[in-house]
C-alpha cells in the first residue's frame, strides 16, 4: 500500500483574457494545460524526486498534492498521517513580524510546550535560544532550517519540498541536504522532492520522475537513470550538466527550447527537440509504457 | 595582459564605520583567455565585477589599487570617459537580461543604437552589423525578429541579444556576472558554448563570474576562488577542482553534488561567512577551518605558492 497515489492527474489553468476582450477581439478562451494525465506512486520511507525544467508542471504537482490547487481530473490519494510542505524562499515563507518560537509551533499552537520548540530547533541544528529571534536574524540556510522545523512541528510523516535548496550557496546546500537525510532516517520521513537540479536529485532520490511539458516521461530508480537514461529528453538533460570532472566527454549540443505550454506541438511534446523523432511521434502522443513515454523506446528503435 | 587589476580595495562607507568589501585583490586576464570568479553570496565577486568597469552603487568607492586595461590606467578616469570605454572597449552581461534589455525597443534598435554610439558606421551598416551579430549568438532567422520587443523574446533568447548587445562594438574586455543563473540547464549548455566560441574567436579577454563551479569547469582556463572579500586561491581551472589546496576550495568541492555519487553524505563546511562588519582577525577563514592553527588566528595569509596553484593559507607557508 503506498502511502501516496496520484492516478491520472491533471490541472488545467484558464488564462483568458478578460471577457470583454474575448467578445470584442473574437478571442477564444484560453486554457494552459499545466499537469497532463500524471500517475505515481511514493512508498513510506523513501524519497520520489520530480525533476524538470522551468515550466514542466513540478511544483503545480507538487501544489496539486498538498491541495493549494484542485486536480482538473483524476484522484491524488493520501494514506498517511499528516504531510507538510518545504518551499524554495526561505525568505517568502516565514513571516516577519514572528518570533521563531511561534513561527514553529504554529501548526501545533493548542498544545505546543516551549520545551517542544526547543527541542525542535536543536533537531534543525538552531540553538535553544534561538526562539527568541526574528527571521531577519538569520541567515537563508539558518531560515530554511527554521522552515524545516515548522514543517516537522505537526509530525508529518510526508514531507512535500519545492525546491528546497534551490535559493542557497552550494556550502549551505550541502548542510541542508545532509539534514534532510539525517531527519529521514531517523524520523522515517518519506519525501517527495522537486528539483530543478539533476545532480542534487541524484543526491537525495531514490526515484525520480522526469517532467517535460506537464507530463512524466520517465520514471526511474535513480541508480538506473543517471547510469542508463531511456527517454531521449532525460538523455538531454544529462548532457547538459557541466561536468565538473573536467573528461573532456563529448557532449551532445543540446537543441531548441521548451515549447509555448499554450500551445504545445501535437503528438510528442518533445518531438520539436528530439533527434530521433519520426511522422509518428509528430502525431501521436505517446503513453508511459515501462516507464517511459517514447515511441522510439517502446519500437526499440532507441 | 588585457586586464590587470592590482591591490583593489573597495570601501563602503556607513554610519556604523567603514565596511571593507574588497581587501586587495589582484588579477589579471590576458587575450581570449577566460578568468572565472567564483564564490558564494557577499564573497565580493560581482562588486569586482562593478569595480573594474566603474559602476560601484554610492557611496562605495575603490579605497585603494589600479584597474589596467590594455596597459591604461581606468580607474581614475572621469564618469563620462568611464561611459564611453563601457560598451566601446567593455562589454557587460548580467545575470537578468532583462535589466539590460529597453522594454520599450525593438531589439534591431537597441543594437543599432549601440553600434551607431560606438562606431563610425552608417545607418545601413550598423544594421548589417546588427544582424550579422544576432545570427553569431544563435538567433535564428534574425530578419524576423529584429523588429521585436525583449518580451517576445524567451529567456535564453534574451540572453543571446545581451551578448549581441555587449559584443555590438568590438570590446576587448567581456564582463559577464552570473549570465547562466536565470536559465534551464539544456539553454545554459548553449550559452555556455556561445561564450566560449566568442572568446576564442575575438580574443577577448573573459571575466565570468559565477557561484557555479561546473560553469567554470566547462568555460574557464583559470579560476579566482573569493571568500570574505578576498582571493583565497588561484590557479588553472583542472588544478584547482582536481587538487584544492586552500581548505575552503576543498570544502567547497566537497560540497557540490556530482551525479553518480550516491546517498553519501556531502561534505560539510559548518558555519556561515562572515558578514563584512565582522571579519575575524587572522585568516577570515579560520572559524569554520578544520586545519587552523595558531598563526591563522593572528595573522592574514597572502596568496603563496600551493601546488601548481596559489593559495592564502598558511598551511602552504614556506617555513
Amino acid at each position: 500500500m503506498p502511502l501516496l497515489s496520484l492516478d491520472g492527474v491533471s490541472r488545467d489553468f484558464d488564462v483568458s483574457r478578460p471577457w470583454l476582450n474575448r467578445v470584442l477581439e473574437h478571442e477564444p478562451r484560453r486554457i494552459l494545460r499545466a499537469v497532463d494525465r500524471v500517475s505515481f506512486e511514493v512508498s513510506a520511507g523513501e524519497t520520489l524526486a520530480l525533476v524538470g525544467e522551468s515550466g514542466s508542471g513540478k511544483s503545480t504537482v507538487a501544489r496539486l498534492i498538498v491541495g493549494l490547487h484542485r486536480p482538473t481530473e483524476g484522484r491524488v490519494e493520501f494514506g498517511g498521517r499528516r504531510m507538510q510542505m518545504i518551499f524554495q524562499d526561505p525568505y517568502a515563507s516565514l513571516n516577519p513580524r514572528w518570533r521563531v518560537r511561534d513561527i514553529v509551533a504554529e501548526p501545533i499552537r493548542a498544545l505546543h510546550t516551549a520545551r517542544e520548540v526547543e527541542d525542535l530547533l536543536v533537531q534543525v541544528g538552531l540553538a535553544r535560544d534561538d526562539g527568541e529571534k526574528y527571521p531577519h536574524e538569520f541567515s537563508g540556510g539558518q531560515r530554511q532550517r527554521i522552515s524545516i522545523a515548522r514543517a516537522l512541528a505537526g509530525e508529518p510523516d510526508f514531507l512535500v519540498c519545492d525546491e528546497p535548496t534551490s535559493a542557497l550557496d552550494v556550502s549551505v546546500q550541502a548542510q541542508i541536504l545532509n539534514l534532510m537525510t539525517d531527519l529521514q532516517s531517523r524520523l522515517g520521513l518519506t519525501y517527495l522532492f522537486i528539483s530543478h537540479n539533476l545532480a542534487v536529485v541524484s543526491q537525495v532520490a531514490d526515484r525520480v520522475g522526469v517532467m517535460y511539458c506537464g507530463r512524466i516521461v520517465e520514471l526511474a530508480t535513480a541508480t538506473q537513470l543517471f547510469s542508463r537514461p531511456r527517454h531521449p529528453y532525460t538523455r538531454m538533460l544529462l548532457d547538459a550538466v557541466p561536468d565538473l570532472a573536467m573528461s573532456g566527454k563529448p557532449r551532445t549540443p543540446v537543441a531548441g527550447e521548451v515549447p509555448n505550454p499554450l500551445a504545445p506541438p501535437p503528438g510528442c511534446t518533445f518531438h520539436p527537440r528530439c533527434p530521433h523523432a519520426n511522422e509518428r511521434c509528430r502525431r501521436e502522443v505517446p503513453q508511459l509504457l515501462d516507464d517511459v513515454a517514447c515511441h522510439g523506446v517502446a519500437e526499440g528503435r532507441i | 595582459m588585457i586586464l590587470e587589476v592590482e591591490g583593489l580595495k573597495v570601501e563602503f562607507p556607513t554610519r556604523r564605520g567603514t565596511l571593507t568589501a574588497l581587501d586587495d585583490i589582484s588579477f589579471s586576464i590576458a587575450p581570449g583567455e577566460i578568468l572565472g570568479v567564483v564564490g558564494e553570496s557577499g564573497a565580493g565577486k560581482s562588486i569586482t565585477g562593478l569595480a573594474v568597469i566603474g559602476l560601484l552603487e554610492p557611496p562605495g568607492r575603490i579605497a585603494a589599487g589600479e584597474v589596467r586595461l590594455e596597459g591604461r590606467r581606468i580607474d581614475n578616469l572621469p564618469h563620462e570617459e568611464l561611459r564611453r570605454l563601457r560598451g566601446r572597449r567593455i562589454g557587460v552581461i548580467f545575470q537578468d537580461p532583462l535589466t539590460s534589455l529597453n522594454p520599450l525597443y525593438t531589439i534591431g534598435r537597441q543594437l543599432e543604437e549601440t553600434i551607431l554610439t560606438h562606431l563610425p558606421m552608417t545607418k545601413s551598416e550598423a544594421r548589417a552589423r546588427a544582424l550579422s551579430l544576432l545570427r553569431e549568438v544563435g538567433i535564428p532567422a534574425p530578419e524576423s525578429r529584429y523588429a521585436n520587443y525583449p518580451h517576445q523574446f524567451s529567456g535564453g533568447m534574451r540572453q543571446r541579444v545581451v551578448i549581441a548587445l555587449a559584443l555590438a562594438a568590438e570590446p576587448r574586455l567581456l564582463i559577464a556576472d552570473e549570465p547562466t543563473t536565470a536559465l534551464d540547464v539544456s539553454i545554459q549548455a548553449q550559452i555556455i558554448a556561445l561564450l566560449k566560441r566568442l572568446a576564442g574567436e575575438r580574443g577577448a579577454a573573459v571575466m565570468l563570474i559565477t557561484h557555479d563551479m561546473g560553469v567554470i569547469a566547462e568555460t574557464a582556463q583559470r579560476v579566482a576562488v573569493m571568500y570574505a572579500g578576498r582571493i583565497v586561491e588561484v590557479g588553472a581551472v583542472r588544478d584547482v577542482i582536481h587538487a584544492p589546496r586552500h581548505p575552503y576550495t576543498v570544502g567547497l568541492m566537497g560540497s557540490i553534488p556530482k551525479i553518480g555519487l550516491r546517498k553519501g553524505k556531502l561534505v560539510q563546511i559548518d558555519g556561515a561567512m562572515p558578514r563584512l562588519n565582522a571579519i575575524p582577525p587572522g585568516c577570515a577563514f579560520n572559524p569554520r577551518c578544520p586545519r587552523r592553527f595558531d598563526r591563522c588566528l593572528v595573522e592574514r595569509p597572502d596568496l603563496m605558492p600551493a601546488g601548481a596553484s596559489r593559495a592564502a593559507c598558511w598551511l602552504h607557508a614556506a617555513t
